[in-house]
Order: structure tokens, then C-alpha cells, then sequence
């Protein structure tokens, strides 16, 4: 298949026909969409016996995304579920510490995988905090200038190693701690085959609530089952209901408005919920 | 992607890869019918993005190793990990038994690994293992990791 024709300029008389690339049939050597493949294919395996993947979103940082992805998933450990802890906020990773898992631990390869740490309740866990010296913020080899070209790739193809090279083995449910904001959580959704289950997570603020609704949209776009709204920091001191309401919006259950420093109960009443 | 001489009407052949330094990546391709070549040239900004979808220009060389887009491109940790297999960090006392393989290491192998960062050196260890052990080397030297690197296209390992 021959495709448009022209000519080198000041060259008058050579032609050029540029061929398609369907139409070169020779084999693309690098073949990067079957690469590509191969890495989703990777991840699907990793995570053929995890019963369920659930994201807690927020769209806001600071409502305490990292503090309910560890209790929660503690208190579903203590109700006889095997559940594991994936710290995607790659950038601030905190979850490990909040399962007692020292940050410094040594993370062992075995075979095609790593071993995942091993937290309170026996959560299972595994964290860029683990990879970094103490105090460092995630860097990247390669030039310093012009890094917002490539870096996103990166922390994608950091969240893909994530799920696919972590030996999870066989979980009720894989939590995904997402930072703010709405990529990863885009993401996360392109690397499953089916999309995740989430929570979202708010304090009761104006404020957190307009930033939890665009993520609840986000994710609601991108065919994410929305499991229930969690309002954090629930009482007094913060104006607003959040919760309330956007659990009304989105059709939602308010699965639990959390006080400041609440205790197992509260959390293991949260895990019976899910 | 895929390229064409054009005067030959014919596809190029991947040739090979390279990475000539400042973080340039350069792979030629060679025409089957005149000869000619060429080199593709990509800046250290398109080299890192590609690094960075986890994919080789070329083709795959060797299966993907645990977290190796990570292990290769993040500033991490130096005894961030430990190998299984017992086989340390490749830079022990012992024998220098590889962790994919059962070749011994010479005193100038183990010298040359030890200045790989300790962040990813358990990995580049294993690929030179596996390869010993796939091709029936019984002694990794410099000469067989620098084999090994042109033949798998480790740059940057």
C-alpha cells in the first residue's frame, strides 16, 4: 500500500513515496504495543487471586486518605480477612508507618517478585518509603530540566510495578491509598481490567467536599463501583457536612463519620460495612 | 515504529543500540537491499520517557525483572533491598555464587558490580547470572559482563 508522494526539496526529480505503517509488513522489531500488553498481562497474573481492589479516594490531601486505608484495612484483618495495603502516593507515603512497618525495612526479592512487608494485624504492605533514604523525596534519574515530560510515566509505571512485581499472593482485598488529585486514580483504572472499587474519603469542609465531588465524578467516569462516603474529622471543630452530602448526590451510603481518634469499634464497624 | 529506505523501497532492519552518553539513546537500522544505515537519536528527554513506559526500543532482550523500571530509575536506597537466594548483594565474601545461575564470580567481576548502586545491583547481578548460566559460563568476568551487555543492551547497567 503505497502511500502520499512528494518530493525532496531542491532535489526536483527524486520521488518519495512514503509507505504506511500497516503497509511495511515486516516485523516491528521493537514492538512496543505488544510490550505494552505484556505488562497488563503481568499485572492480571500478580493479581489473579485478589478478591477485590479497592481504591480510597479524595481528591483533597490532608483528610486523612493514608489514616483510614490503615485502620480500615486493620480492621478487616482482625475480621478474618487477608488484605494487603498498596501505598500509591508515591510522593508522601505515609500508610507503611501507620501499619507499624519500620520504613527502613529490607525489601527481599524472590524469583519474579518482591515480598510485600508485613504490618499490624498482619496487613501486608508495600511502599516507595521503603525504597527511599530517610527524609528524601522521590527523585529520578535522568536530566534535572524538563522532568514534567517523563515523570508522570514514571509514577505510572511505578504503580504498574506496584501491583504486577509485589507478591501479593492470594487477598480479600488490595487497598489503594491514592493521592490527591484525580491521575492516579485514572491510572489505577487503566492498569486493571476491570475497574477498582472506592471509597471516598472527606472531612466535613465546603472546601474538602467540592474537592471530593470532582474525584467522585472522576472515578464515577471512568466506571469505578463507589462503595460509600467516609467523612473524617467528623464534630465540631470543622464546619460543613461533607458526608451527608455528598452522599446524597452521589446516591451513596455515608459508611461512617469518624471523630477524631476513634476507637476499634468504630473501625471494625467501618470494615463490617464493606 | 518502523523505518523505510526510501530509494529502496524497502523496510530497515533494526541493527542495534547504544547509549553514546549525555543520556542519548541511539538505535541504526540498516537497509537489507543497498546497505545503508542510519541512527535514530533520541535526546536524554525522549530516552527517559521511553525508560519510563517500561518498554526497549528494539525489543525485549531478557525477561522483566521485579520492580526493574523502578529499581533502574529511582534514587533509592542502597541497601533498600535483599536478594533472595541468599546471594547478598553481590558484593560479599563469599564465592561469588550468582543468585540466577551456578557460575562463580572472578575477584575483578565482584570489584566491578561492587561499584553498581546498591539500589539495583541485586538485579544487574542476576542478569549476568542468568546469562552465565544460559550460555554454560562458569566464570563471570569483565569480559563476559561487558559480552553480555552488548548483547542484551544493558545500557545504563
Amino acid at each position: 500500500m503505497r502511500g502520499e508522494s512528494s518530493q525532496i526539496p531542491g532535489t526536483g526529480s527524486i520521488p518519495i513515496a512514503y509507505r504506511t505503517y500497516a503497509g511495511l509488513t515486516g516485523q516491528d522489531r521493537s514492538g512496543v504495543g505488544g510490550q505494552v500488553s505484556e505488562q497488563r498481562a503481568r499485572v492480571r497474573r500478580r493479581l489473579a487471586g485478589v478478591r477485590r481492589v479497592v481504591g480510597v479516594i479524595s481528591g483533597k490531601g490532608g483528610v486523612g486518605k493514608s489514616y483510614v486505608t490503615a485502620h480500615l484495612a486493620m480492621a478487616l484483618a482482625r475480621s478474618r480477612r487477608t488484605v494487603g495495603v498498596l501505598d500509591a502516593d508515591f510522593n508522601g507515603p505515609t500508610v507503611a508507618r501507620l501499619l507499624s512497618v519500620d520504613p527502613h525495612v529490607r525489601i527481599r526479592l524472590v524469583d519474579d517478585a518482591v515480598e510485600p512487608a508485613v504490618g499490624r494485624e498482619g496487613v501486608r504492605c508495600m511502599s516507595m518509603t521503603f525504597l527511599l533514604d530517610a527524609g528524601q523525596p522521590l527523585a529520578f534519574n535522568g536530566p534535572d530540566h524538563d522532568s514534567f515530560v517523563w515523570r508522570g510515566a514514571a509514577e505510572a509505571a511505578a504503580l504498574r510495578e506496584f501491583l504486577a512485581d509485589v507478591a501479593w499472593g492470594t487477598l480479600d482485598a488490595l487497598l489503594v491509598d491514592l493521592p490527591p488529585g484525580t491521575e492516579r486514580s485514572n491510572e489505577l483504572c487503566d492498569l486493571l481490567d476491570q475497574p477498582p472499587e472506592a471509597v471516598a474519603v472527606t472531612i466535613p469542609t465546603p472546601e474538602s467536599e467540592e474537592a471530593v465531588r470532582r474525584a467522585l465524578r472522576a472515578a464515577s467516569s471512568r466506571g469505578v463501583r463507589l462503595l460509600g462516603v467516609i467523612e473524617n474529622m467528623a464534630g465540631p471543630l470543622f464546619p460543613g457536612d461533607a458526608g451527608a452530602t455528598l452522599s446524597r448526590e452521589f446516591n451513596l451510603p455515608l459508611l461512617g463519620r469518624l471523630p477524631f481518634h476513634p476507637g476499634p469499634e468504630v473501625w471494625n464497624d467501618l470494615a463490617a460495612r464493606l | 515504529m518502523k523505518f523505510l529506505c526510501i530509494e529502496c523501497d524497502a523496510q530497515m532492519e533494526f541493527a542495534e543500540r547504544r547509549q553514546p552518553g549525555d543520556g542519548t539513546f541511539a538505535a541504526s537500522f540498516r537497509c537489507p537491499r543497498c546497505g545503508r544505515s542510519v541512527a535514530l537519536l533520541a535526546n536524554p528527554m525522549e530516552t527517559q520517557l521511553v525508560d519510563s513506559l517500561g518498554v526497549r526500543i528494539g525489543g525485549r532482550t531478557l525477561d522483566p525483572q521485579p520492580l526493574q523500571m523502578t529499581r533502574t530509575a529511582v534514587r533509592g536506597r542502597e541497601d533498600a533491598f535483599e536478594e533472595g537466594n541468599g546471594a547478598g548483594d553481590g558484593t560479599g565474601g563469599d564465592t561469588g555464587q550468582g543468585s540466577g545461575g551456578h557460575s562463580a564470580w572472578s575477584s575483578a567481576a565482584l570489584e566491578r558490580l561492587a561499584r553498581v548502586p546498591g539500589f539495583v545491583r541485586g538485579m544487574v547481578k542476576r542478569i549476568y547470572a542468568d546469562y552465565a548460566a544460559d550460555h554454560g559460563i562458569r566464570e563471570i568476568t569483565p569480559e563476559v559482563m561487558d559480552r553480555a551487555r552488548s548483547e542484551l543492551g544493558l545500557e545504563g547497567m
